[in-house]
C-alpha cells in the first residue's frame, strides 16, 4: 500500500445535532491523501451524520473539520465542495427530471488548486462508467438503481474532487452492482482520490479500504487496518453485528 | 351565437391566457427553486405597469415607434427584475430556512410596503398608459374587429414559453434551476453557489412579473389594486398547473382563460365558480397540479413549532386570566364609548384568532384565508337582518356560525386533502373567491359598498348592552374551543400535525379530523363575523379581504403561536396598536409590513412565547450551550 502521506481531511471532536437530539459527540477521523478509509457502524450510529457534518450539510455544534490544512468548520457546502471535497449521498439523490448529461453538467466545475492533474472529462468518466456513455440523453428517472448509483459518483467526479465522501455505497444494491461499486472506488483510488466511505458491510469495506473506524453512539470506538478489524471478533460483535 | 363571435371570444381568451401565463411563469419558477411562495410577485407585476406608464411615454416623445414602445416595456421589466434581486438580497436570503408560514407572511409584508410606496410615488389615481404604436388598429376577422395588440399578446405567451424552455434546457443556469427545483441541497453539495442561483432566479421571476405588468398598459390603466387582483389568479394558475412547472402554468392559464371566455356566454355571473370548480376537480384528482410533482422534503417545516405541551393553568395564571376577564367586563362601567367599541372589537377578533389557532397552532393547518369564514358569518347575519326576511339579530347569530361552518365544510373538504404550501395557497384561493363573489354580486351583497343597517335587536341596541352580548358569546365560545385543545380530539389533531403519516398508520383518520377542526373553526369565525357586523352596523367586502386574514395571522403571531392563550393577548395588543396608530399615519400599511417582517425575523415566538422562554430562563438558568463550531481551531 502507499506510503503514509499527508493528511487531507481531519475532524477533531466533531459534534452535531438534529434539533435537540445530539447525534455526534466528538468524532475524530483522519483521511490521508490517496487512501480509502471506511467508517463502519450500525444503523443510527452516526456514520451518515459524520459525513454530512464534514460537508456542512448538518451544522457542526462542536469540534473542527480541516480540509487540506484549511479549517472549513461552519462553511457552506458549496464552498467546501469547491475546495475539492466531493460528496456522494446515501439515497443517490440524482436529479431525476434531468438527463444523464445534465446531471453531470450540474456537477461540473473546475479543479480547485490541483496543479498538474488532468481535469475529469466526459470521456474519462465514460471510460470508467461505460454504461453511462450509452444513455447520455436519457432521463435519470428511467435508469436502474445501479445505474443511478454510478451516475451519482460520476456526477461528483465531474467536480474534480481531491477527496470524496461516499455514503453507504453498497446499501440496497444487487451483488453485481456492489462489485461495480467496489471497482469504482478502486478506480478513484487509482486516480489518487482519497475516499472516506461509510459502510455497514464489512466485506465491501475490506475489499476496498486500507483502514477502518468503527463508530457507535456518535463517537469513534475503534480504529485500525481493515485486516485487523476482520480479525477482531470482539469489536465486530460489540459494534457491527446486528 | 354565430361563428365569428365564438372565434373572437376564443381569441380574447387566448390573449388573456397569454398575459396571465407570463406573470404566473415567474411565480412558478421562483417557487420551484426557492420554495417560497412569493406574495410580492403581484407587487412586481404592479410595479411593472407603473414603471411602464412612466418610462414608455417618455421614450415615445422621441419617436412614436413600436421599437421604442417595446424597449420601454423591456426596460420596465428589467427595473422590476433588479427590484427582485434587491428583495432577494435584503429579505429572502434571511428566510429560506424559516417555516413556510413566516415566508408567506414576510413576502406579504413586502406587498404592504410596496402598496404605500406606490401610493406615495404615483398617487391614488389610475394612470392610463399609451397604446402601442403600430398596433392601434383592429384586425378584421370574420366580419368582426379584433384589436391588433390583443392579437400580438396571443403570440407573446408561447414566445415566452419557448424562450423559458430554451433557457431551462440549453443553458447551465437553466439546468441548475431545474436541478435546484428538485434538490437544492444536493446542488449546493456539488459546489454550486445557491445564493447566486437564487438571486438569478429572483431576477428572472421578477422580470417576468414586470414584463407581464408592462405589457398590460395598453389594455389596463396602472392602478393600486393590481397586485392583489393578479396574485390570486397567478396562485390559481400555479396550483392547477403544478407548482414549479412552467409548461403546467401555460396549460393552466390557457384552460382558465378559455373557461372564463366561454363560461361568460353560458353562465354570465358565475365564471368565478367555474374556476373554483376546475381547481377543486384538479386538486382532488391530481393534488400536485396537472404537471406538478409531490413536494420533496424542503428541509424546513410548514409551521413554526405549534403548541407543544398543554399545561393546565397554575393558580397564579388562573387568577391573572380571571382578573383580566373581570377587568374587561368592567370596561362599559368605567370606560368611554371609544373603549367600549375597542373592547367589543378585541373580543370579536380574539374569538376569530383563537379559532384560527385551533387550526394553526394545534392542527398545523396553515390557513391563509380565515377571513372567508368570518366574512361568510358577517354576510349571512347582515343579509338576513337587512334582506327581505328582516330576521331578528337572535336568529342571525344562530345562522351565522352555521353558515361559517358550512362554508368551512365545503372548502375544507378540498383543503384537507392537501398539505403544506399547497394547502395554504388553496385556503387563500377560496377566501379570494368568496371575496370576489361578495364584491361582484352587487344585487345581493351591495358590492364594494356592502350593506348598511345591520343593527342589533332593540334590547341590545345600546353599546353597553351589546358589549355584554358579545362578551357572553365570545368568551364562552373561546372557553369551549379552549376545552377542545385538551380533549382527545385536540390531541389527535396535534398528533396529525406532528406526523400525518404516523398518525395515519396508528389508525387516525387524519383528513376527517382536520375537516372537523376546519368546520368548528369556521363556525366560530362565522359567529365572530356576525358579532362584528352588528357592532359596525354594516357589512362590506373588507371583512373577507386578504388583509383581514393577515390581521388574524398577525394576532396569533403577536401573541405566540406555541401557546393556547397567546392569540388573546396578541389580539388585544395588535388591535389596540392598530386602532391607535392607524388614524395617525398615512403609511399604516408600510408600518404594518415592516412590523410583519420584523416579527418574522426577530420575534418569531410572539409575546406570550417570549414571556414563557424568559420564565424558563429565569427558572432554570440558561441551558448549557454546546460550544460554537469553529472555536477550537
Amino acid at each position: 500500500m502507499s506510503a503514509p502521506s499527508t493528511t487531507i481531511l481531519e475532524t477533531r471532536g466533531l459534534a452535531a445535532a438534529y434539533g435537540h437530539a445530539q447525534v455526534l459527540f466528538g468524532v475524530d477521523v483522519t483521511l490521508r491523501a490517496g487512501e480509502v478509509v471506511a467508517l463502519m457502524g450500525r444503523n443510527g450510529a452516526g456514520k451518515s451524520t459524520t459525513l454530512k457534518a464534514i460537508m456542512g450539510l448538518v451544522p457542526a455544534n462542536g469540534g473542527t473539520v480541516t480540509f487540506e490544512g484549511q479549517n472549513v468548520t461552519g462553511w457552506q457546502p458549496f464552498r467546501i465542495s469547491r475546495l475539492g471535497l466531493g460528496y456522494v449521498p446515501e439515497e443517490r439523490r440524482i436529479f431525476t427530471d434531468l438527463t444523464v448529461y445534465e446531471n453531470l453538467e450540474v456537477g461540473r466545475k473546475a479543479a480547485a488548486g490541483a496543479p498538474g492533474k488532468e481535469p475529469w472529462s466526459l470521456d474519462r468518466l465514460f471510460a470508467i462508467f461505460p454504461n453511462l456513455a450509452e444513455m447520455k440523453g436519457r432521463r435519470a428517472s428511467a435508469m436502474s438503481g445501479g445505474e443511478q448509483q454510478m451516475l451519482t459518483i460520476a456526477r461528483t467526479l465531474m467536480g474534480n474532487p481531491h477527496a470524496v465522501l461516499l455514503d453507504e455505497p453498497s446499501e440496497g444494491l444487487a451483488p453485481v452492482i456492489v462489485e461495480q461499486m467496489a471497482d469504482a472506488v478502486l478506480a478513484m483510488k487509482a486516480q489518487g482520490i482519497a475516499v472516506l466511505l461509510s459502510e455497514q458491510n464489512l466485506y465491501f469495506a475490506s475489499a476496498v479500504s486500507d483502514r477502518a473506524y468503527v463508530i457507535e453512539k456518535g463517537a469513534i470506538r475503534y480504529e485500525g487496518t481493515t485486516e485487523d478489524l476482520e480479525d477482531n471478533d470482539e469489536v465486530r460483535e460489540a459494534y457491527l453485528s446486528v | 351565437m354565430d361563428l365569428s363571435f365564438v372565434v373572437i371570444q376564443a381569441l380574447s381568451g387566448l390573449a388573456s391566457a397569454s398575459a396571465l401565463f407570463v406573470i404566473a411563469s415567474g411565480l412558478t419558477i421562483v417557487f420551484g427553486v426557492t420554495r417560497i411562495v412569493n406574495f410580492a410577485h403581484g407587487s412586481f407585476y404592479m410595479l411593472g405597469a407603473y414603471m411602464a406608464v412612466t418610462i414608455v411615454p417618455w421614450l415615445l416623445q422621441f419617436d412614436r415607434s413600436p421599437t421604442l414602445f417595446f424597449v420601454g416595456v423591456i426596460a420596465s421589466a428589467m427595473v422590476v427584475g433588479i427590484l427582485g434581486v434587491i428583495m432577494e438580497l435584503v429579505l429572502l436570503r434571511r428566510i429560506y430556512k424559516v417555516p413556510e408560514l413566516f415566508q408567506l407572511l414576510a413576502t406579504f409584508g413586502v406587498v404592504l410596503i410596496v402598496q404605500d410606496v406606490v401610493l406615495k410615488i404615483w398617487g391614488p389615481v389610475d394612470i392610463t398608459g399609451p397604446r402601442a404604436p403600430g398596433m392601434r388598429h383592429g384586425i378584421e376577422i370574420l366580419g368582426q374587429r379584433f384589436p391588433a395588440y390583443e392579437m400580438f399578446l396571443i403570440f407573446v405567451g408561447p414566445a415566452v414559453l419557448g424562450l423559458l424552455l430554451l433557457i431551462m434546457h440549453k443553458t447551465r443556469f437553466g439546468v441548475l434551476i431545474r436541478a435546484a427545483t428538485q434538490d437544492r441541497e444536493m446542488v449546493g453539495a456539488l459546489g454550486v453557489n445557491q445564493a447566486m442561483l437564487f438571486t438569478g432566479t429572483l431576477f428572472l421571476g421578477a422580470f417576468l412579473a414586470g414584463l407581464g405588468g408592462a405589457l398590460q398598459i395598453p389594455r389596463l390603466p396602472a392602478n393600486t389594486g393590481m397586485d392583489l387582483s393578479i396574485i390570486t389568479e397567478a396562485f390559481v394558475v400555479t396550483v392547477i398547473g403544478g407548482m414549479g412547472s412552467v409548461p403546467g402554468a401555460f396549460i393552466a392559464a390557457l384552460i382558465i382563460k378559455m373557461l372564463e371566455a366561454f363560461g361568460i356566454l353560458i353562465f354570465p355571473k358565475i365564471t368565478l365558480v367555474l374556476v373554483f370548480l376546475l381547481m377543486a376537480v384538479v386538486l382532488v384528482v391530481k393534488p400536485w397540479g396537472l404537471l406538478g410533482k409531490p413536494e420533496v422534503a424542503s428541509g424546513r417545516a410548514v409551521l413554526p413549532e405549534g403548541i407543544l405541551n398543554l399545561k393546565a393553568f397554575t393558580r397564579t395564571e388562573a387568577l391573572v386570566w380571571i382578573g383580566l376577564a373581570a377587568a374587561l367586563l368592567l370596561v362599559p362601567v368605567f370606560g368611554d364609548t371609544y373603549k367600549v367599541k375597542v373592547g367589543i372589537e378585541i373580543m370579536v377578533f380574539a374569538l376569530a384568532a383563537f379559532s384560527l389557532n385551533l387550526l394553526i397552532g394545534n392542527g398545523g393547518i396553515v390557513s391563509f384565508g380565515h377571513a372567508a369564514y368570518f366574512g361568510v358569518g358577517a354576510y349571512a347575519a347582515g343579509l338576513l337582518v337587512t334582506g327581505p326576511l328582516k330576521a331578528p339579530m337572535e336568529l342571525a347569530l344562530v345562522v351565522a356560525p352555521v353558515a361559517g361552518g358550512l362554508a368551512a365544510a365545503l372548502f375544507g373538504y378540498f383543503i384537507v386533502r392537501l398539505s403544506g404550501i399547497y394547502l395554504a395557497m388553496l385556503t387563500l384561493a377560496f377566501a379570494q373567491i368568496t371575496y370576489a363573489i361578495c364584491f361582484q354580486w352587487v344585487e345581493v351583497t351591495g358590492g364594494d359598498n356592502g350593506v348598511v343597517g345591520v343593527w342589533p335587536s332593540r334590547w341590545a341596541a345600546s353599546r353597553e348592552v351589546y358589549f355584554y352580548v358579545v362578551a357572553a358569546l365570545s368568551l364562552t365560545t373561546i372557553l369551549a374551543l379552549r376545552h377542545l385543545f385538551y380533549t382527545p380530539f385536540g390531541y389527535t389533531l396535534r398528533a396529525a400535525r406532528d406526523s400525518a403519516t404516523r398518525a395515519d398508520a396508528i389508525g387516525i383518520d387524519v383528513k376527517t379530523h382536520r375537516w372537523l377542526a376546519f368546520i368548528v373553526a369556521g363556525a366560530a369565525a362565522g359567529l365572530a363575523g356576525a358579532l362584528y357586523s352588528f357592532s359596525k352596523g354594516s357589512i362590506d367586502p373588507t371583512m373577507i379581504s386578504i388583509s383581514m386574514s393577515i390581521d388574524f395571522l398577525m394576532m396569533i403571531l403577536t401573541g405566540g403561536i406555541q401557546t393556547v392563550m397567546g392569540p388573546l393577548v396578541g389580539t388585544a395588543v395588535f388591535h389596540s396598536v392598530k386602532d391607535f396608530f392607524m388614524p395617525l399615519t398615512d403609511f399604516w400599511r408600510f408600518f404594518l409590513g415592516v412590523s410583519i417582517i420584523a416579527i418574522v425575523l426577530i420575534f418569531p415566538k410572539g409575546i406570550v412565547g417570549a414571556i414563557d422562554s424568559l420564565r424558563e430562563r429565569m427558572g432554570r438558568g440558561p441551558a448549557p450551550q454546546p460550544k460554537p463550531a469553529g472555536e477550537a481551531a
